[in-house]
């Protein structure tokens, strides 16, 4: 409910742009995984996805900041049932992996920001390995680069006061982790398949 | 009472007596075009068609309820012409709180000086103490790159759509001799000349066009479409006489000048858009493009004929 209350909010401050270049919006299982500049990117890309989708897709997000204080664990619990995972301390007991591929297992979809974290640049990071593992891990599973365009803009990581700009969310075309394919190789043309989307 | 009913009432059926033949002009040719090409045009002459009847209809009924819906009205279109500009504008990370102030301070104030009629502040207040305000943020930021740049982007965002379009609603705020100016005819004279021109400018350009009157800003203007619909924004200003405290050559006047800034405030908006390298400032507007690319005009219009109004009739 709160949730739905902020999607609609969210659309109406800033005026979402959705476009979809590379496939449908539907409520099909897959793995969004989308640039990282602002706390506002998943609640930007989970607004445009429809209604059916929203209720199966969980965000990512680490559990160092997301456990501070009680609004952002109280939205990242249990508003967006978000699945927190460790990104500093990483044991074998403690895998974030495990947790994320339990959950596509059991047929939710999941949004990820593999950059690890928010950046302050205009380039993207380099991206963190959990996404190939996911992809290998699951092989059936369409991976969906999405590049969330000015939010850094409406909420720069240190500000708290929003201004509202026009943000635009572009969807682009899935890809899935080639069976010969190296880490390093599938982690760099994900990151492209994201610039493609900023460009398109 | 009576006799200003009457006026809002032959606004009204005027204006969608004019939008029921444009629609119907519509059909016909979207029945009679075969290529391609002019389907396109067509249809977006069609989506424009059907924006102005929305449009006119959310004009109308804040005017009829008074001076404070249509304060508010203007204000929510500042905002939004705001949010359009500072969008393909490109500030910086230190420009945050300056932004913020535009948005949720400034912006909101000046319609407020406007609402509670304290002409000697709303007159100043952007130009004056929001234009202070701005660099004075940008500067406790601490960002020093392209300064002046990124400072007088957001002064003019502040100038353009907040500051000059308030004018519009400021009009209600008008005591004229003689005039009873509540009931909104002021600022239907102005709106229905500024936008009329653009129409008419559009469809003679349209229908003549031939000879581009500034290439290298905006290559759908021509000197067909200036001439025609400037005169026809004249005729009508004029024959609208009866609705201002203008005598018919006054109307004819002001009209002109309306017609002219208008012309000039489109151009100015459209040498922003061409160096940003976009065709429009949004998508709000079906067929028009965004709010920005509707009342450029009106931004350059509004402030002068308000001054000339308060001037020379008050």
């Amino acid at each position: 409910m709160i949730a739905e209350l902020l999607a609609k909010s969210i659309r109406l401050f800033s005026g979402v742009q959705a476009r979809w270049i590379g496939c449908k919006p539907d409520s099909t299982q897959r793995v969004y995984f989308a640039n990282h500049t602002s706390n506002l990117d998943f609640l930007m890309l989970w607004s445009i996805l429809p209604r059916e989708a929203r209720r199966t897709v969980r965000p990512v997000a680490a559990s160092d900041y997301w456990q501070k204080g009680r609004i952002r664990f109280f939205l990242a619990n249990s508003v967006f049932r978000g699945v927190l995972i460790e990104r500093q301390k990483v044991t074998r007991s403690n895998n974030p992996l495990t947790a994320l591929v339990a959950i596509l297992k059991a047929g939710e979809s999941l949004i990820i920001f593999p950059e690890g974290g928010r950046t302050t640049d205009p380039e993207m990071k380099p991206f963190k390995s959990g996404l190939y593992y996911l992809g290998r891990a699951m092989p059936t599973v369409d991976l969906v680069p999405v590049y969330i365009d000015n939010a850094s803009r409406i909420l720069p990581k240190g500000e708290f006061l929003p201004i509202p700009l026009i943000c635009s969310v572009i969807v682009g075309r899935p890809i899935r982790v080639q069976p010969a394919e190296s880490k390093d190789a599938f982690l760099i043309r994900a990151r492209t398949a994201i610039e493609n989307c900023s460009r398109a | 009472m009576h006799g200003l009913d009457f006026r809002l009432r032959a606004m009204v059926g005027g204006v969608f007596a004019l939008l029921i033949v444009a629609s119907i002009i519509g059909h016909i040719l979207k029945l009679r075009t075969k290529s391609d090409n002019g389907r396109e045009v067509v249809q977006n002459l069609n989506a424009r068609i059907r924006a102005w009847w929305v449009m006119a209809i959310i004009f109308f009924v804040a005017i009829a309820i008074g001076r404070i819906a249509s304060l508010l009205l203007f204000a929510a279109v500042s905002f939004l012409a705001l949010r359009e500009y500072i969008t393909l504008t490109p500030t910086q990370r230190g420009d945050h709180r300056a932004l913020f102030w535009a948005f949720f301070v400034i912006t909101p104030l000046q319609y407020l000086l406007i609402g509670i009629r304290w002409y000697g502040l709303f007159s100043i207040f952007i130009p004056v103490y929001a234009y202070l305000l701005v660099p004075i943020r940008n500067v406790i930021a601490g960002d020093c790159r392209e300064f002046l740049a990124r400072t007088s982007k957001i002064q003019w965002g502040l100038m353009v759509c907040v500051y000059f379009v308030s004018y519009a609603p400021a009009l209600l705020s008008l005591k004229i001799h003689g005039y009873q100016g509540e009931s909104g005819e002021l600022l239907f004279f102005l709106v229905a000349v500024v936008q009329f021109s653009d129409v008419l400018q559009y469809v003679f350009g349209k229908c003549f066009g031939r000879h581009p009157i500034a290439p290298e800003v905006s290559p759908n203007k021509t000197v067909e479409g200036f001439v025609g619909g400037l005169s026809s924004a004249v005729l009508v200003g004029t024959l609208l006489w009866w609705i201002t405290p203008f005598t018919p050559w006054q109307a004819a006047i002001m009209s002109l000048i309306i017609a002219l800034m208008g012309f000039w405030g489109g151009l100015v908006m459209s040498a922003i858009k061409r160096d940003r390298g976009v065709k429009d400032y949004g998508t709000s507007i079906p067929g028009h493009g965004g709010i920005m690319d509707r009342i450029d005009s009106l931004c350059f219009a509004a402030p002068i004929f308000f001054h000339l109004t308060r001037y020379y009739f008050t």
